[in-house]
């Protein structure tokens, strides 16, 4: 046995891990998400009190051994609701762009195989649903669907499938010419076979950066549409809902408002720092460049 | 012999600015079981054109069989259904491609890139299937085929690439092989291999080949008939001793003047002046006559391909007013 004929392992995570290392931020980002997906996770265990439970006696409290991020007006814990919050905004972002992502990748990838005025069709309407601002849309559609956790999901969805039309349709168009699609015409595959196991799997990684960073702002809206009140509504503990009830108070109480905001914030630049890393990681254009 | 694959009168049109341009016109190609027919011509001459417009390949939009049928076992290809066409591809004729390096798709194990066309048309399960691309990979001669099944294209070396592609090929033993310029990607002594296992495996099975090439040294050593395309007709067909020996179409002995040998001393090659004119700017008389050294005025006229003078009793045919046979001189505007 010599160790020269080993042969070369078949996946390779560790360029991805090697790009990650390059760039020490990007640990940044995957340990702040690390952080975010356990609080999540372990809401009940992490939450000192229970996030609706009231106390009168309580309210309106600043940040004290008992209270770490104080109370909002009805005297229920701060940093307990702030916990469980992770957990609607975590549920909704990711949902929703799989949703996003299942459904505008399958539109895309046909329109690019398919090409011609089919083609040209879906783009033209992808562009329309793309000149509408993501917030204006989804109020349009959680408006016109009423506000559920459910109907927030499929808002948000709905506003972000386009952009992955768009992702989805590029290299497709690429990967179609390539010879192993037409080897595989060649040997009399079926087009969705040819689209389902030849392309998808080849362009999945230009679709899955492109993803993190769109959760990001599926999170962002979310809260956007949360306090405005077209989100979960109350008693559920939503960032969004958080930052809206808090409004009413912000002078005299500003913990009600800010730390909610920062939990927004952290995720938000946790999943554009790590939709970033994966990009370089994955993007051999990039690689070499700091 | 009966022809397994009998080509008749096609003729494979390409729009071009809102008009239509024949890119091969009314080719005549029969091909015999167990027979290989090199299909040889430069760039542009419409070899490929040819096969991809028998397997129905060409794109839907801007392409189109404008006349001929493509009898394969006495059905007209040309009338069937993409759906029908379907299964006659991978299952019946198969086709291999130039560039063994993107000919595999890179995110699937070779031995599923073997099983999958098993699957589809034999309708095996996937254990099954495996197991038979397993022994397509040893009698394509892939060493540790056991191995290999379970690696990724990136692993395999071109030469290895090729043979794979040979087994996905013959997976469901089609009757007929339509090879694409195989071995030009390859280096030589990778080249021979595979043409030597490309003649074997046509001798085992009884296939029928189709081998388009522009390179006339594979020509010599695995054909048995020749026809030679240049800019979207045949221009000459002949078997392949009598072809290298007696060429009888200008253009034919311009090839092989311009083949470096090594059994001749040559300094300099003796190329072919000018190019392969496009599909839209074809001469109206003999499309050779600009570039030949032996123009005359009636090459203005567009010469049919029929039996050369001096044939004896072979089949030997050319495109060429001056070697046709005084009494079949027949020419078509």
């Amino acid at each position: 046995m010599t160790v020269v004929s080993e042969p070369i392992p078949a996946r390779k995570p560790n360029v991805v891990l090697q790009t990650l290392n390059r760039n020490r931020l990007s640990w940044v980002g995957v340990g702040l998400l690390a952080l975010i997906l356990l609080s999540a996770i372990f809401a009940p265990l992490l939450a000192p009190h229970d996030p609706l439970q009231q106390n009168i006696l309580h309210r309106l409290e600043g940040p004290s051994p008992e209270f770490w991020l104080g109370t909002d007006s009805y005297g229920r814990d701060v940093l307990s609701r702030l916990l469980y919050g992770t957990r609607v905004s975590l549920l909704v972002g990711f949902l929703s762009v799989l949703i996003a992502m299942t459904v505008g990748s399958a539109i895309g990838i046909f329109a690019g195989y398919v090409g011609g005025m089919v083609d040209q069709v879906i783009m033209g309407l992808v562009d329309v649903m793309l000149s509408f601002p993501t917030l204006l849309l989804g109020l349009m559609v959680a408006a016109m669907l009423g506000a559920s956790l459910e109907n927030l999901i499929i808002a948000i969805a709905i506003t972000e499938t386009a952009p992955f039309v768009r992702i989805a349709r590029a290299p497709t168009i690429s990967a179609k010419r390539k010879e192993y699609v037409e080897a595989g015409r060649a040997l009399g595959f079926s087009p969705l076979r040819i689209m389902g196991v030849h392309i998808l799997p080849n362009i999945l990684s230009d679709i899955v950066v492109v993803a993190s960073l769109w959760m990001a702002s599926a999170i962002r809206t979310e809260a956007s549409l949360s306090f405005i009140g077209l989100g979960v509504q109350p008693p559920t503990p939503t960032w969004g809902g958080m930052i809206r009830e808090g409004f009413e108070n912000i002078l005299s109480s500003w913990w009600l408002v800010v730390f909610p905001s920062l939990a927004i914030l952290l995720t938000v630049l946790a999943l554009n720092i790590l939709g970033d890393a994966l990009r370089d990681a994955i993007d051999p254009k990039l690689k070499g460049e700091s | 012999m009966t022809a397994l694959l009998d080509i008749r009168g096609l003729t494979t049109e390409f729009r071009v600015n809102g008009h239509w341009h024949a890119a091969i016109q009314d080719v005549n190609l029969s091909l015999a079981a167990n027979e290989t027919l090199a299909v040889v011509g430069e760039s542009g001459s419409g070899k490929s054109v040819t096969a991809l417009s028998a397997l129905r390949l060409l794109p839907q939009a801007g392409a189109r069989i404008a006349r001929g049928e493509i009898l394969f076992e006495g059905r007209d290809l040309a009338k069937l259904s993409q759906r029908q066409m379907a299964k006659v591809r991978g299952d019946e004729i198969a086709m291999i491609f130039q560039e063994p390096m993107t000919s595999l798709n890179p995110t699937m194990t070779v031995g599923d890139q073997i099983a999958e066309v098993l699957m589809i048309h034999r309708g095996m399960s996937h254990g099954a299937a495996l197991k038979e691309a397993r022994d397509l990979l040893d009698e394509v001669r892939v060493p540790d085929p056991g191995r290999r099944i379970t690696e990724y294209p990136h692993q395999f070396s071109g030469g290895m690439r090729q043979r794979a592609m040979i087994a996905i090929a013959l997976a469901c033993r089609p009757k007929v092989l339509l090879a694409d310029e195989p071995t030009t990607a390859l280096d030589v002594t990778v080249q021979h291999q595979v043409l030597t296992l490309l003649d074997d495996l046509k001798r085992e099975r009884g296939m029928g080949v189709i081998f388009i090439t522009h390179n006339l040294g594979v020509v010599a050593q695995i054909a048995d008939r020749v026809a030679v395309m240049y800019a979207g007709e045949i221009v000459e067909t002949a078997d392949c001793t009598r072809l290298f020996a007696n060429p009888a179409h200008p253009y034919t002995e311009a090839l092989l003047r311009a083949m470096p040998r090594v059994d001749r001393r040559a300094d300099t090659l003796e190329p072919i002046p000018g190019s392969v004119p496009s599909i839209t700017a074809r001469p109206a008389g003999c499309h050779f006559a600009p570039r030949c050294g032996y123009v005359r005025p009636e090459c203005g006229h567009h010469p049919a391909l029929g039996p050369i003078s001096g044939a004896g009793g072979s089949d030997h045919q050319a495109r060429c007013i001056l070697r046709a046979k005084a009494e079949e001189a027949a020419w078509t505007v």
